[in-house]
This record gives C-alpha cells, sequence and structure tokens, in this order.
C-alpha cells in the first residue's frame, strides 16, 4: 500500500472510532443509564451546553457548565433526585463526526472533533417534540478504557429551550 | 375595546381566590396587553451595556410587540442630560412591516439608520422619518410639459409618520419603557419602598454582560410573577434550597411591596441547611444526607454590598443573600448569593410566555468572582438545579385549569385573606400576601371591582 492509503485508513478508524463512542454516549442516554454518562468523561472533563447567541458573540454564559466528573454525578443526582420534572424520553440522532485535529489524544494535544446532533423529546402520552439541535464540539483522549472525552461544548441551534432541560443532551 | 363578559365573572370578594379563567381566556389576555402592557406601565427592554456604541440597537419586546432598544446620536451639548437610549416600535409606518430583523449573531446588530425594505422608507435611530422614494412624485414629460406623477400628497407631513416611539426610563443602566403618555414618572412607578433594593444591586455599578438563556414555558405569564412572589413554594419544591439552607421558612425573611401591592421583594438570609425539624420533618424533597460531589457548584462569596442600611430600621444595616425583585409587569431581578439576573416575561398568549435570562456581573468583579457567577448560574436558568422545576409546575398549573369549568380557583390564603396593600412587609416567608396584593392591583387596572 502506498502512504496515502495508509493515512486514509487511520483517519477512517478514528473516525470510525469516535462515531462508535458517539452512539455509546447517545445510547447511555436515551437507554436512560444516566449514571454511565459521567463515565464517558475523564476525571477533570468539561462538559457545556451553550445557547448559539452566546457561543457566537463569545459571552460565557451557558445553560449547563460543569467542571468535572463529580460535577457530572451532581447533575446527574439532580436528574433523577432532586429536579422535579415531568419526564421524558430523549432520542439523539448523531451524525458523523468530522475530525478537525487529529492529535495524539493526550492531555496536551486532544483528538478534536465536531458531530452535528438532533434531540428529540417524547414525554408519555403525547407526541414527539424537536427538543434541541446543535453541534458537539469536541476533545478526545485515549484511556485506558478508550476514547474519553476530555470536553463536550453542546451548542445549540434552537432558540428556546421547551420549557425546561433536565437531562444531558 | 368592549369589556370581555368573563369581567363580571370574579365572584370572589378579594384576592384569596383567583379563578382559573383569568389565566386562560384570550379576551382577557388581549386586555391585559391593552391596559398592562401598552398601558401606563413602565416595561423592562433591556440592559443599556448590550448597546455600548452610538448605533447599537437590540430588538426585544413590551407584550407582544416588538421593539428596538438603540443608542441614538447626541449632541456633545446634550450629553449630560440625554443617555441616549431610544426605544422604537419596530413596524413600519408605511404598511406595519416589522422591518428590522434579528441579526444572526444573537438579537443585537449596528445600524445608521432604519430602512423597512418593502418600499425603502428610511428612519432615523430615534424613530423619525428620515425619508422615502418618490414623496414628491417623479417628474416626467408630458404632452404639454413637465409634469409630476403621484407622490404623496401636498400635506403629507414626514414629521408625524415616523416610527413609534416609546416613552424611555434608564435606572442604573436598566432600561424600560412605555407605549403611555399616562404612565407616571418612572421613580413614582417603582416607588420608595422598592426603589432601595433596586440601588442596592445596581446603583453606581457597571454591568458586565455575562449571556442569555431563554426558555418558552407553556403557561400563562403571571404564573412567573407569582412563582417570585410566593416565598412558600422555595423551600418545599426545591432541594437544594431546603438542603443546603439557600432559601426555607427558618430563615430571617422580609416580603416588601410597592405601595400598591403590584412590585414586591423577596429578601431573605441563608443559612447552613441541616435538619431543622420545623422546617425539614416531612419535607420529601429535603436530602438529610445530601452532599455535592464538587462543592464548587455552591462556592458562596459575601460581596460587601450585600450590606445596605435597612430600610425598615433605620440606624441598622441588613445583609440578605437573596432579593428576588418583581416589577410589575414583566421583570423578575434576581439576586440568589452570587448569581446575578434579570428575567424577561414576553407573554405569547393566554396560555404561552417566554422567559428571557439575561445573567450579568459587574465591570470590576475578579476572574474568579466571574467564574463563581457562572458556575451559580448552574442553579438558575432553563435547566438549572432549581429553577427547572419552576418551569415544569407552572406547564403543570396551567394544564390543571385548563381541565377544570368556570368555577375553579386558585387558593391563595397563606398568612391571610386579605390583600394587605399599604401594610408594613411582612416579616416572615410563611405568607402569599405577595401574590393577592399583585391581583388587587391587578383587579383595578383591569377594571375589575
Amino acid at each position: 500500500m502506498t502512504p496515502i492509503v495508509d493515512m486514509d485508513l487511520q483517519s477512517l478508524l478514528l473516525h470510525h472510532a469516535i462515531d462508535r463512542f458517539n452512539a455509546a454516549y447517545a445510547a447511555s442516554l436515551d437507554e436512560r443509564r444516566f449514571n454511565e454518562w459521567p463515565e464517558c468523561f475523564v476525571e477533570d472533563a468539561r462538559y457545556k451546553v451553550q445557547a448559539r447567541e452566546n457561543f457566537d458573540r463569545k459571552l460565557p454564559l451557558a445553560l449547563i457548565a460543569l467542571e468535572s466528573q463529580g460535577m457530572m454525578r451532581d447533575r446527574i443526582y439532580g436528574t433523577s433526585q432532586t429536579i422535579y420534572h415531568g419526564p421524558y424520553y430523549t432520542r439523539h440522532v448523531v451524525s458523523p463526526a468530522r475530525v478537525t485535529h487529529a492529535g495524539a489524544g493526550t492531555a496536551d494535544d486532544p483528538i478534536r472533533a465536531e458531530a452535528n446532533y438532533a434531540v428529540f423529546r417524547t414525554k408519555p402520552g403525547s407526541v414527539s417534540e424537536v427538543y434541541q439541535v446543535g453541534r458537539y464540539i469536541d476533545a478526545f483522549v485515549h484511556t485506558d478504557a478508550g476514547l474519553k472525552l476530555q470536553s463536550r461544548l453542546c451548542v445549540y441551534d434552537s432558540e428556546m429551550v421547551l420549557n425546561s432541560l433536565i437531562y444531558p443532551v | 375595546m368592549n369589556a370581555p363578559q368573563t369581567l363580571s365573572r370574579w365572584r370572589e370578594p378579594g384576592t384569596s381566590r383567583v379563578p382559573f379563567w383569568a389565566y386562560t381566556d384570550p379576551s382577557l389576555y388581549q386586555r391585559e396587553l391593552e391596559r398592562l402592557f401598552y398601558g401606563p406601565h413602565w416595561c423592562y427592554v433591556g440592559l443599556a451595556i448590550e448597546i455600548p456604541n452610538t448605533g447599537d440597537y437590540r430588538l426585544s419586546w413590551i407584550g407582544e410587540r416588538q421593539v428596538i432598544m438603540v443608542r441614538d446620536r447626541i449632541a456633545p451639548k446634550d450629553r449630560a442630560t440625554d443617555h441616549g437610549i431610544r426605544v422604537v416600535e419596530n413596524r413600519c409606518a408605511h404598511r406595519g412591516v416589522r422591518f428590522c430583523q434579528a441579526p444572526m449573531d444573537g438579537q443585537t446588530g449596528n445600524a445608521r439608520s432604519f430602512v423597512c425594505p418593502y418600499h425603502q422608507w428610511t428612519y432615523k435611530l430615534n424613530g423619525d422619518l428620515a425619508g422615502l422614494p418618490f414623496k414628491d412624485g417623479v417628474k416626467a414629460d408630458g404632452p404639454e410639459g413637465d409634469c409630476v406623477h403621484g407622490g404623496m400628497p401636498a400635506d403629507f407631513d414626514i414629521g408625524k409618520n415616523g416610527l413609534t416611539k416609546l416613552r424611555v426610563a434608564v435606572l442604573h443602566g436598566m432600561v424600560f419603557a412605555t407605549f403611555s403618555e399616562e404612565a407616571e414618572p418612572f421613580d413614582q412607578y417603582i416607588g420608595p419602598q422598592v426603589m432601595p433594593w433596586l440601588d442596592r444591586i445596581f446603583q453606581g455599578r457597571q454591568l458586565q454582560l455575562l449571556g442569555y438563556n431563554r426558555q418558552r414555558i407553556p403557561g400563562n405569564w403571571k404564573l412567573m410573577m407569582e412563582n417570585i412572589k410566593d416565598p412558600y413554594h422555595p423551600g418545599l419544591l426545591h432541594t437544594w434550597f431546603v438542603t443546603f439552607g439557600l432559601w426555607r421558612a427558618d430563615q430571617k425573611s422580609r416580603m416588601v411591596m410597592d405601595e400598591k401591592g403590584r412590585h414586591a421583594v423577596m429578601i431573605s438570609r441563608r443559612n447552613d441547611g441541616g435538619a431543622n425539624k420545623v422546617v425539614t420533618e416531612g419535607v420529601t424533597s429535603f436530602k438529610a444526607n445530601m452532599a455535592l460531589n464538587d462543592a464548587r457548584l455552591l462556592d458562596v462569596v459575601p460581596e460587601p454590598w450585600w450590606t445596605v442600611d435597612d430600610p425598615s430600621n433605620p440606624g441598622a444595616t441588613i445583609t440578605p443573600t437573596v432579593t428576588m425583585i418583581t416589577l410589575f409587569p414583566s421583570l423578575i431581578i434576581q439576586q440568589q448569593v452570587n448569581s446575578l439576573s434579570t428575567r424577561h416575561i414576553v407573554p405569547r398568549g393566554a396560555g404561552e410566555f417566554d422567559f428571557v435570562w439575561t445573567h450579568f456581573g459587574f465591570a470590576d468583579d475578579t476572574e474568579e468572582m466571574t467564574q463563581r457567577r457562572l458556575r451559580q448560574a448552574n442553579l438558575f436558568g432553563p435547566a438549572g438545579f432549581v429553577s427547572a422545576d419552576d418551569g415544569e409546575v407552572i406547564e403543570f398549573s396551567q394544564d390543571g385549569f385548563k381541565q377544570w369549568g368556570e368555577e375553579g380557583a386558585t387558593l391563595v390564603e397563606l398568612g391571610g385573606r386579605e390583600d394587605d396593600v399599604g401594610q408594613p412587609p411582612t416579616e416572615h416567608m410563611v405568607t402569599e400576601t405577595l401574590i393577592r396584593s399583585m391581583y388587587a392591583y391587578w383587579k383595578k387596572a383591569m377594571g375589575i371591582q
């Protein structure tokens, strides 16, 4: 094989690995295995859900801004134990990932990638609605347990949150 | 407008019962728009820091009318007396077009003038009509020499056909406006009971914009005002408040209202939480063993401005950790420990409203303080550990109202059945006095006696 094909194959494998990660991430949320969600991240990872309006204008406010796996566990405790809400199912549809920087996958040189997402909401007894659409802006690192997120920024286009947002996207 | 038939239906005297139709009746809602939002009341539009430069504008709402808040050019001689902020309605004087579209990067932009794309009527930043194409017609060669085709009538007055200009009041960087010539002066509208609590947060400080959150809540707009006039629910609905002592019935608190009962301030001081049985026994939202995995979510640091002279006790000071201010009809101002925001109610029919949160800090905040405010923003907003609950219960309230008939009413008797308008503040939080007082004003303003 020529080196060019080798490069393509490496790129294919990397894209595939991220797509597999995103599929598993979405499944843990859609199947309501919420306790598994913080495990998609490394310990000091960041997770943010931010309106596009703020992101585009470099305003720092986010809808959810978590700075550690501990905060993520606190969020999950909140969604299941403390935030009173009408329950709903989610269905994530995540686009194929686009690797924007094929880094080494270390803390200093993470792999950077983006993917579009749409989350549909279905409340028991009701119709499905488009709940949030946006894109993931990610940094991944290799760990002994496979790829993990060092940061995931969910920038959503939807100008309005449909009442409230309880579960992570 | 004819009085809706519903107005004769408020059967119980007083305001300790609010009929469900007050939240669901479409004709009543139209009357609310006319009398409250477009009537003699000052409505929040935005913050002056959102439009820092000449020509900067931002779209906002008063009721269902979209308005443009814009920073006008001002002559040097007027700079001491004119803040330069104008509010005009986003509706062309010609054919009623809502001509100004939100720019793609948020709802803020910059303009030299406003031009309606349909027929290019052009307005100055202050809303004056600057010109329109073919006003004097088009010169043409006729069989008998020059003639003029068309144009506006000779008596068309360019000075009388500008955009609708609203009266504007700017208080400590907050911008309010009214469509009404009858609205009393702004300071008088707020009143001496509530003003010190606005001064406490804003006076003499330059604000720093942190960003926006927006949510669409399927409930009547008044339910949001009631939620922030209801000190009863936070220590019951909100686990974080009762467990971590941010707001609960064993705290020193005060419920302040203006002399008409329409605006209010809920004031309290946090404690350390814990299992004081008087307020936690039987309260299922209290989690005795709950601890945060990451304590930074509640890294509260007191700020010097929290302490002020106590308006109720001359000579003494007071140091609240939370002040929740409701300015009738459409603004809530939140100080919850280090988190600050304005929350703007934009009604969208009897059964729905948009709720726009603008979080801010101060220009002289340290980087650590900015970070702290942003972290505590996880408690508030559409996804907040605390506030997400509020939108949810409002939706369920509206669901309950809709499913019941003519005779249904909410029960507002905690702390008595009187509306308490004109009474001194209540020095505890086991009361619904502020909801009753708001409806006393609402009934008058709506013409329900």
